[in-house]
């Protein structure tokens, strides 16, 4: 009875959250799990981590996760960054290089990666809100010219390494759960700190939403819009090093290749709009394990690996047209017809 | 003339919001041949109603007759085709297109899927040429003043074969030679048996182009009158549901403000001076004062405030605050120099659409700590709680999405957004632009009670009789110069009008 009553609860607050749909659409894909795939809810101890298709999804959808909630921001404000799949390559390959390279030390290989993927986001930033080019122009120059940089950084060659201290970003556990689980949470509170607690999340909304105004209120419109880009591909830097740990090689061809398009889906899932001036960061979240779980129930139900990009996009448009306030006017419409003519 | 029948007419129209009853059963009826003005205060209903008869919203009770016939518009564009043009009071076009494109939008004349250039330019070309306007229908429409945007958007309205024709104030940006030549326009079509349904807070307009005069009030029909039979005092009195109307009775607000009385100088302004921008000698304001400034569109008084504000810098010259020479190169600046500025287009570059009544008023605040102290929840909303009473903003709550608000409840945020800065001056371009009339008196008693308590403004005002009321001194302005500076007993409406004619007085 109890058991019934809480989760009666979860569901109907659940309906009133703005991320209603994002949410029955992913309750209904562990629903469908629940009854068709065994073992889908089965979590195990291994040594005192916890294993399990669950702990399976959040894991693979890190990457992503960490790449949406940078982009998150970025569409907020009105821009888009399509560049951090190769932000994350360019992250990659530097890791790559400092450890085949030479003695590096582990603070160097984690922090040079990602401090030369920021400073790509610098430039897209400053090109964006200084010299005002359009955001998907800036970081498309960047999306073709990043893939190429990794391949210089590692000369074109796919660089293999043993380094554990290194792999445990990728494969490591902390408190039982995969450590890259770990960095997601704590990169998605601090954001959420920053923006809802802190002023940030206003700022970035207002510029978002009228610049202009925003600039006449005193806020410094083109800084906000810097640090958002830089963010984003601070992000993908560490999305970047995750992959990187996780395959133990830097693979400058296919690290982090069209994975823009998933973190910029993963935002519009999460209820975010694409023309800025709103976003949600924890929409966003929900967005990316929508995917992953997809991925996943795709795999584990042993449908064809070639229809998952179908099956992901049928559920995609579903859940973007259940968003859409016109869609629902229509559907009401032709419900509501039903009952006149009868 | 009675005997008329309508050719459009609403009976019991209700339309509500969440929150808000915005329309209830009104009835309305506009005459073939007529102009017919809606009056009302701000939330009044009229825009709503204007958008239920142009098929905006869907109402919620209630019938629309259309000669004779009852119709259900379900959008714009069906509105259209059954005969009722709409030019809204902010300019709907897209201002990256040619005047011409903009004229055809949505239906350009095609064979075959070919369009016709050299057609749409000529008949584009014929359409503003009826407004008395000689442009070329060829270039950006973003290159031509709003004025002259809006009458293009006329244009485009008279061009869509209208039966009615309803105008949301048109005449807001429009200066008085452009208002005449909209009239004669008006008065051409009204002779073409045109209906126009006309909504203008210039009384004086009404009373100059209206036949029929209908007056709302919280959503709900007061009264239709013949303009000749109703006083302007009456008018008012019906619009605001008062009997005695303060803004008639107290003659002048300005002898509470004295230019001498303040003789330190907060700011002063020395040959300043950017190219095609702006030419100023010398001004100088002093504390608790309020400084009009007066000129036509695009006279420079809105150029000198956004150089004053920091929004363009000059080229050259010396500005003080204080005594203190300063730069200010931005608004971020300007606002740390004490300064805030509510702009004349609130819906360009005052209010955040998306954003709720209380952010955006502890916006410029929140921009002045910076993004690291935040101001905590309470503080805003306690904040936000204040100034929707102490300038009576009538919105259901703080959280209401300020889009949603009537356009003088947006201009009173956007105010309260200024004054929740404290800041020592205050620009205000044209706050009183496309409001009502009572809030309008709001807004000047706000103006000089501010200035008692020794805060300096700045007031932009295209009308005259506002500016006389509130400042004390005036600087007018003509092609982008500062021409003359009047104090005391200059400061009345003719001797402005004679400044902004001849440059001198």
């Amino acid at each position: 009875m109890k058991l019934k009553e809480t989760f009666m609860n979860t569901f109907q607050s659940m309906l009133k959250s703005q991320f209603k749909w994002p949410l029955i659409i992913l309750f209904f894909i562990m629903f469908f799990n629940l009854i068709f795939t065994p073992n889908f809810f089965d979590i195990s101890v291994k040594d005192g981590h916890f294993f399990g298709s669950l702990i399976d999804i959040l894991n693979r959808a890190t990457p992503v996760i960490i790449m949406a909630i940078g982009m998150t921001l970025v569409i907020g404000t009105g821009g888009i960054d399509i560049s951090v799949g190769s932000v994350m390559a360019i992250s990659s390959a530097t890791a790559g290089y400092l450890i085949t390279k030479g003695e590096y030390s582990m603070a160097a290989i984690i922090f040079v990666p990602v401090i030369i993927a920021s400073l790509f986001g610098l430039w897209n930033g400053i090109l964006v809100s200084v010299f005002g080019v359009q955001p998907i122009v800036v970081t498309l120059i960047l999306l073709v010219a990043g893939r190429g940089v990794a391949e210089l950084i590692t000369d074109g060659q796919i660089l293999v390494f043993e380094r554990p201290a290194f792999e445990f970003i990728g494969n490591g556990f902390l408190f039982g759960l995969p450590f890259p689980v770990t960095i997601f949470v704590v990169l998605g509170l601090f954001v959420y700190f920053v923006t809802r607690r802190g002023a940030l999340g206003l700022f970035i909304e207002a510029v978002g939403g009228n610049a202009i105004s925003s600039r006449y209120a005193g806020i410094n419109d083109r800084v906000v819009k810097i640090i958002v880009y830089v963010f984003s591909a601070f992000c993908a830097g560490i999305s970047g090093l995750i992959a990187t740990a996780n395959i133990k090689a830097a693979d400058p061809h296919s690290c982090g290749l069209g994975l823009e398009l998933d973190a910029i889906l993963a935002v519009a899932i999460g209820g975010t709009l694409l023309d800025g001036g709103k976003f949600s960061v924890k929409g966003t979240v929900i967005g990316a394990i929508i995917m992953q779980s997809l991925t996943t129930t795709i795999l584990m139900r042993g449908i064809p690996v070639q229809a998952t990009l179908i099956v992901k996009s049928i559920v995609v448009v579903i859940v973007c047209l259940l968003q859409s306030e016109n869609f629902r006017i229509i559907m009401k419409k032709l419900f509501s017809r039903r009952p006149a003519g009868a | 003339m009675e005997n008329t029948t309508p050719i459009l007419s609403v009976k019991k129209l209700s339309k509500s919001f969440p929150g808000v009853k915005a329309l209830t059963g009104v009835d309305f009826s506009l005459r073939a041949g007529e102009v017919h003005a809606l009056m009302g205060e701000n939330g009044a209903g009229k825009s709503t109603l204007i958008k239920v008869i142009t098929g905006v919203y869907k109402h919620d009770n209630g019938e629309i007759f259309l000669e004779g016939n009852s119709i259900n518009p379900s959008s714009v564009r069906h509105s259209q085709e059954l005969g009722i043009s709409t030019v809204y009071q902010e300019v709907n076009l897209v201002p990256m297109l040619s005047v011409a494109e903009n004229i055809f939008l949505g239906r350009n004349p095609s064979k075959s899927g070919i369009i016709h250039w050299r057609k749409i330019n000529k008949k584009a070309q014929d359409a503003v040429k009826k407004l008395g306007l000689d442009i070329d229908v060829t270039m950006q429409l973003a290159s031509y003043p709003i004025a002259i945007q809006q009458l293009v958007a006329i244009a485009r309205a008279l061009d869509l074969s209208a039966k009615v024709l309803i105008l949301d104030e048109p005449t807001s940006s429009l200066d008085n030679d452009e208002v005449k030549i909209l009239f004669n326009v008006m008065k051409k079509l009204k002779k073409e048996g045109m209906a126009i349904l006309f909504v203008s807070h210039f009384i004086d307009q009404i009373y100059e182009i209206s036949d029929r005069i209908t007056v709302l009030r919280n959503g709900e029909l007061i009264g239709e009158y013949e303009t000749e039979k109703l006083s302007r005092i009456d008018l008012v009195s019906k619009m605001m549901g008062k009997e005695l109307i303060e803004v008639e009775k107290s003659k002048s607000y300005s002898e509470n403000t004295n230019s001498e009385s303040g003789k330190n100088v907060f700011m002063s302004m020395k040959d300043v001076y950017k190219k095609g921008y702006i030419t100023l000698p010398e001004l100088k304001l002093n504390k608790g004062e309020v400084l009009g400034f007066a000129g036509l569109l695009g006279s420079g008084r809105s150029e000198l405030a956004k150089l004053i504000f920091g929004i363009e810098t000059p080229s050259k010259g010396e500005i003080e605050i204080n005594g203190k020479k300063i730069s200010v190169s931005s608004p971020r600046k300007a606002i740390a120099n004490g300064m805030s500025f509510c702009p004349e287009d609130r819906k360009t570059s005052g209010i955040v659409e998306g954003l709720t009544v209380r952010e955006n008023m502890i916006l410029s605040i929140q921009a002045k700590k910076g993004w690291l102290k935040p101001i905590p929840r309470k503080t805003a909303e306690k904040l936000a709680d204040e100034y929707i009473k102490m300038l009576n903003i009538s919105t259901p709550h703080r959280e209401q999405k300020i889009k949603n608000l009537s356009g003088g409840n947006q201009q009173k945020v956007i105010i309260a957004r200024s004054l929740a800065l404290n800041p020592d001056l205050l620009i205000l371009d044209e706050p009183t632009r496309g409001i009502d009339v009572g809030a309008k008196a709001e807004i000047l008693k706000l103006i000089l009670s501010l200035s008692k308590k020794g805060m300096s403004i700045i007031f932009i005002s295209s009308e005259l009789a506002e500016i006389v009321k509130c400042a004390a001194r005036v600087v007018v302005l003509r092609d982008k110069k500062k021409v003359t500076e009047l104090t005391n007993d200059n400061v009345r409406e003719e001797v402005i009008m004679k400044a902004i004619a001849e440059g001198s007085i």
